[in-house]
């Protein structure tokens, strides 16, 4: 019984996003609040997401950025997190799916780089993969040379795809981390912080894999740094104590904010 | 294609449920045997728990009632022995590990610690015969209390070392940051802030040496009258349980359960309070 | 005034430090003393046996023969069974606990094992004695001599006393051990881990198996501290293993480990060789426990390394 829900669920999956056209939103919040045991920490959030473009989200600390990006993938339950409202993913309710399969279609890269250590760079790629079944040595062989170049990691790492994937820097670990995270072929891919860890260099290179990497994925981004969010996103969200202030282009969320308290957070006013 | 990997997924779903459920079933077949032990312990050792028990002596072969006074005051008088060598050399070595043992001394001395509680009582009951009994030329309960000191002195180092760390470091640099030397601080503030956790650490120390059976085999031997000479053989609760459990006599074998009860009533309550104490500070 | 002031107090600090130093420097001296007085107490058996010790297996006090072969093989038969029964359990508990339970189960749970391994060894044995040797011998025994009684562990007289029960009640007190410290070694993985792998779309047991990757050395360092505990355990097996010197495949029969051979036979010792031979047994297992629990530590701690290189 419970196996059928499971199969019709995929099916639909696939045929939905077929037919839509690029343009179309995919991520579709409606309604959205989340708790941590009484706490409210987000309060009816209503917004969608395009696709194949980069949505930021900027917030001071505790406004519930992490929470709102967790809930898209129900990376919040595992925190402990619970959710009202709803939240679509390709016209699909999330809360309908088997989070194992959801976070196959939305994946997520974290603040800090979180690597297999007792994987190598290439099992490290493929993790996600072989979860899924996939043993086909060629087909993996393959994957892991896409992945990485497409985190312009393959020049550095294809003479030592056998060491531990913790044994390169932080930034190259991030970097694997993103791969990792593509290695499955997500729809979306939500991206915590993932550069507030880095040094200023590696940081560039993650801004500039943002950009190409939306081509083929759309990506939601938590980040408390604006000087990023205005260079990465083509559209961002602000939200402040739970709420979400405005919602809007990047462009005009940093130039010509509809809300005083937007333009109080950007020019640095608070936060 | 799509339907061979939903296949696959429903083989992934179906291993997770089958071995979360196995890690749920070695947790009863695990609580099982504590739960049974627990069970015959209290109802078989309340059948002869009465006042004689702690007041009387042991009555001989055959005869019914009696109690074990001199293996309750022998088990005392044999922690108190491996106390009074125990606790300082337990407490000191730990303050040392805590407030200078950050170097290489340090580390070898907390491993050794470490490996020392590893070793079998009854290798250290061996040595302390060797120390103790050989020299003398008789079993005692000095020589019961060395091998029990032994095998207090890791877990009162270790148990001291933490609870001294625990003590927030603010409170170390409040003293030194009065002037106050380093030896008056560690004394008065961090002593006074650790004790009860090292207390109930020695007590749970000293709960464990009491259950301790094998090294007291050979030095305190034992001892079926009234005896709290140091340096003669002396009657203890555990070996009582070792000596009535082997024997053919229902009602030594109802008194060996009784001292078992006594013997798991003391140990539950220390450790209980162990945890409640160690937990709520901080 | 203030300089003699300040220097008292140097003195004072110096001679807390140097009186905190000796005692630590005994607990060094103890497990150096600890060897060397048996070594000097076997002498007499080590000049007399040589190697012969560990493989002959006649054990006669009476013609002063002594072979420890019998009481060797029964510790490691004996604690090795206990560790293929407990060893699956305990990372089941393990695993339970840290990566399963809510928090109002986990800590009653983890401080009930841990009551386990507080539980006296003689306790242990007094109810090896009247529970466990009493169903063996009437319902378990019988039942696996009538279905695998074609195998040579099953073969034989029922006795409920012997290695089977020694097995049994060593891996209900080695429990605790492995499943406590397997619990801290899977803990110590950082949730960054288990975040990656839930996110990869790993269903809860496949996260496990990335945590568990990652604590191998540790639950190695575990099941090592687990042995050593099995190897030195006396009382309870004393009390249920049967104490006969005796090799044999089945685990019905009666058996002898080193520490239950100087449980019995220590206070009789009559003459110096056979005092001798009891403390070289001591001696052996003092080093296969050090050993082991060198090993072990090494391991565990070595865990504590590895997540300053991930972060």
């Amino acid at each position: 019984m419970e196996n059928d829900v499971i199969i019709n669920q995929t099916d639909s999956i696939n045929k939905i996003s077929e037919d839509k056209n690029r343009g179309k939103t995919i991520i579709d919040v409606m309604n959205l609040s989340a708790y941590f045991g009484k706490t409210k920490v987000l309060k009816e959030i209503s917004l969608s997401i395009p696709k194949n473009k980069v949505v930021a989200i900027i917030g001071p600390s505790g406004c519930g950025k992490s929470t709102f990006l967790r809930s898209i993938n129900r990376m919040h339950e595992v925190v402990g997190g619970t959710i009202t409202g709803e939240i679509f993913l390709d016209g699909n309710n999330i809360m309908k799916f088997d989070p194992v399969l959801l976070r196959r279609k939305v994946g997520m890269v974290f603040q800090k780089p979180n690597p297999f250590p007792t994987m190598s760079i290439f099992n490290n790629v493929v993790a996600g993969l072989r979860l899924n079944g996939v043993r086909n040595k060629n087909k993996l062989t393959e994957v892991v040379e896409q992945s990485l170049k497409q985190v312009a990691l393959w020049d550095e790492v294809k003479d030592s795809l056998n060491e531990s994937g913790a044994d390169i820097s932080g930034g190259q670990q991030q970097r694997l981390c993103i791969a990792r995270a593509i290695a499955i072929k997500p729809e979306v891919i939500l991206m915590d912080e993932p550069a507030s860890a880095l040094d200023p260099i590696s940081t560039a290179k993650i801004e500039e894999l943002i950009h190409y990497l939306k081509e083929e994925y759309t990506i939601v981004i938590v980040t408390h740094n604006m000087q990023q969010a205005a260079r990465v996103s083509d559209m961002t969200a602000f939200l402040y104590m739970g709420e979400l202030v405005e919602f809007g282009p990047t462009a005009k969320i940093f130039t010509n904010p509809s809300v005083k308290k937007t333009e109080d957070y950007i020019t640095g006013r608070f936060g | 294609m799509l339907n061979r990997n939903n296949l696959y997924f429903i083989r992934r779903k179906v291993t997770n449920h089958i071995m979360l459920s196995l890690t749920f079933l070695s947790v009863v077949l695990t609580v099982l045997p504590l739960l049974l032990i627990f069970y015959y312990t209290v109802t078989k050792g309340l059948t002869s728990l009465n006042l004689d028990f702690f007041i009387a002596m042991p009555k001989p072969v055959g005869e019914a009632g009696g109690g074990m006074a001199n293996a309750i005051v022998g088990t005392l008088i044999l922690i108190g022995i491996g106390g009074a060598i125990g606790l300082p050399v337990g407490i000191m070595s730990g303050t040392y590990l805590a407030e200078f043992g950050n170097n290489k001394f340090g580390n070898v001395v907390r491993f050794l610690a470490d490996v020392l509680s590893g070793i079998p009582s009854i290798v250290v009951g061996v040595v302390a015969y060797t120390i103790v009994v050989l020299p003398m030329h008789h079993f005692s309960a000095f020589a019961g209390g060395v091998s029990l000191a032994i095998l207090m002195i890791p877990t009162i180092t270790r148990t001291t070392e933490e609870m001294i760390r625990l003590v927030p470091h603010s409170y170390r640099e409040a003293g030194l940051a009065l002037g106050i030397p380093k030896w008056k601080t560690s004394l008065v503030i961090i002593l006074r802030s650790a004790w009860k956790g090292i207390a109930t650490g020695v007590l749970l120390a000293f709960a464990r040496a009491a259950g301790e059976t094998a090294p007291l085999l050979f030095t305190a031997l034992g001892n079926r009258f009234w005896s709290t000479k140091i340096f003669q053989p002396i009657a203890s609760l555990t070996v009582y349980i070792y000596d009535y459990a082997k024997s053919p006599f229902t009602e030594w074998n109802d008194q060996a359960w009784t001292a078992s009860l006594i013997l798991i009533a003391l140990i539950s309550l220390i450790s209980l309070l162990f945890k409640f104490l160690t937990r709520s500070k901080y | 005034m203030l300089s003699s002031n300040v220097a008292s107090e140097n003195i004072g600090d110096f001679i807390y430090k140097k009186l905190a130093q000796f005692f630590a420097l005994l607990v060094l001296l103890l497990v150096i003393v600890m060897g060397y007085e048996m070594y000097i107490g076997s002498q007499l058996s080590i000049d007399k046996f040589g190697w012969q010790f560990l493989v002959t297996s006649t054990w006669d006090p009476v013609k002063e023969i002594f072979g420890a072969l019998p009481a060797i093989y029964g510790t490691l038969v004996s604690s090795f069974l206990a560790l293929f029964i407990s060893l699956p359990l305990g990372l089941g508990v393990a695993i339970f606990l840290s990566e399963l339970a809510p928090n109002w189960l986990e800590k009653p749970l983890s401080f009930f094992t841990e009551l386990l391994a507080g539980i006296p060894s003689v306790v242990y044995g007094l109810w090896g004695i009247f529970v466990l040797v009493p169903w063996l011998r009437n319902s378990v025994e019988p039942l696996l001599a009538k279905h695998l009684g074609y195998l040579p562990f099953f073969k034989g007289v029922p006795y409920g006393f012997g290695m089977l029960a020694a097995a049994i009640i060593l891996s209900i007190m080695v429990l605790p051990i492995i499943s406590s410290i397997s619990r801290d070694v899977l803990k110590s993985v950082p949730d960054s881990q288990r975040e990656a792998a839930l996110a990869l779309g790993a269903t809860k047991w496949e996260v496990i198996k990335i945590v568990f990757s990652n604590s191998r050395s540790g639950i190695l360092g575990a099941t090592m501290l687990g042995l050593g505990r099995a190897i030195g355990e006396t009382m309870a097996v004393t009390m249920v293993i049967g104490n006969r010197a005796l090799i044999s495949p089945s685990l019905f029969d009666p058996a002898y480990t080193m520490a239950s051979v100087l449980a019995n036979e220590f206070t009789e010792a009559s003459s110096d060789l056979y005092l001798s031979a009891l403390i070289e047994l001591a001696l052996i297992l003092f080093f296969i426990t050090i050993i082991i629990n060198i090993a072990a530590r090494l391991l565990v701690w070595s865990l504590e390394k590895r997540w300053s290189n991930v972060k």
